[in-house]
């Protein structure tokens, strides 16, 4: 019984990552999943970071997750309150429907 | 025994990732993303990192996925237009998917990453505190990236209470009539002889008299 290599747990966060790259372009149209997908994304990357961290045995790598766990929180709390006043204002969460800029 | 876990635990975080951009309605797709932290603390457990495991737990399926259940619940989305051009989008969104992880497998791969290139670290003892040694160094070398992240999540609360605001119907206050009050809108100065008051018993016999 072998251990398990740093690459194994690249690979998973790699899985992950593309996954919610696949997430973001099958729900073009709701926002919610949009930022749930976004979630998901930065889990992955905290996933390399530990990882890496883990098996460099320095523990930088984990401060640096904790900022990503900070900012992180930030942005859903921001993410949320613009999509809150978006519905509001609009009645629709469909990306779609968001052209008022007509970029 | 070990190798077994983390497979046991990677195919959940996968199967949780996939029903997350799959499912059709949002709160479900909510609760899937909580398993996925559920998940993914465990893996980091095994990755020795206890402290972020939990506060994976408290901060995101504490409070940012409750957060979005709570949205989610809130908005009452109309489902059906939606999810038109799931079906649409799949293939691309496949093809992309599986080029960014044959890339990643080819960079991250067992031959650049295997056990025999990075050996596995020795596992730390009983008295090893993931948590102090964390404390140690978040406090001394990375102080100031502390305070700044504490200057951010200020700033974030800030604005979600300014974006979510209603002004109609709560309490506010309007700077600019704070600005021009003056001290006579405030303050009545009333002026009158220091004299000292009789005493209250000799006041109720004049009255009786």
């Amino acid at each position: 019984m072998t251990a398990i290599a740093l690459s194994d747990y690249l690979i998973l966060g790699a899985l992950l990552f593309s996954l919610s790259v696949a997430g973001l372009f099958i729900n073009r149209k709701n926002i919610i999943i949009l930022l749930m997908c976004i979630e998901l994304m930065l889990l992955a990357v905290n996933l390399n970071f530990i990882a890496f961290s883990h098996f460099a045995g320095d523990i930088a790598g984990q401060i640096f997750v904790f900022f990503i766990l900070t900012v992180a929180a930030a942005e859903a709390a921001i993410g949320l309150a613009i999509l809150v006043v978006l519905f509001r204002n609009m009645s629709t969460i469909n990306v779609a429907d968001l052209d008022q800029l007509k970029g | 025994m070990e190798k077994y876990i983390f497979y046991a635990f990677a195919a959940i975080l996968l199967f949780s990732a996939t029903m997350v951009i799959t499912v059709r309605n949002p709160v479900r797709a909510a609760l899937f993303l909580v398993l996925a932290f559920f998940t993914s603390a465990g893996i980091w457990l095994m990755l020795e990192a206890e402290f972020l495991a939990i506060t994976l737990v408290l901060v995101y399926v504490g409070a940012v996925m409750v957060l979005f259940l709570f949205v989610v619940m809130m908005l009452n989305v109309n489902l059906t237009p939606v999810q038109e051009g799931f079906t649409r989008y799949l293939p691309l969104g496949i093809l992309v998917a599986a080029l960014i992880t044959a890339e990643m497998i080819a960079v991250l791969g067992a031959s650049h990453f295997g056990l025999d290139i990075v050996s596995a670290p020795i596992a730390h003892g009983a008295n090893y505190s993931n948590t102090k040694e964390l404390g140690r160094l978040l406090y001394t070398v990375y102080v100031y990236p502390f305070e700044i992240a504490s200057v951010i999540l200020t700033v974030a609360i800030v604005a979600a209470i300014t974006l979510t605001l209603r002004r109609k119907t709560s309490k506010f206050q309007d700077p600019g009539k704070q600005v021009k009050v003056r001290r006579e809108d405030r303050v009545r100065l009333v002026k009158m002889d220091a004299v000292k008051p009789k005493p209250p018993a000799v006041a109720s016999e004049e009255t009786a008299s």
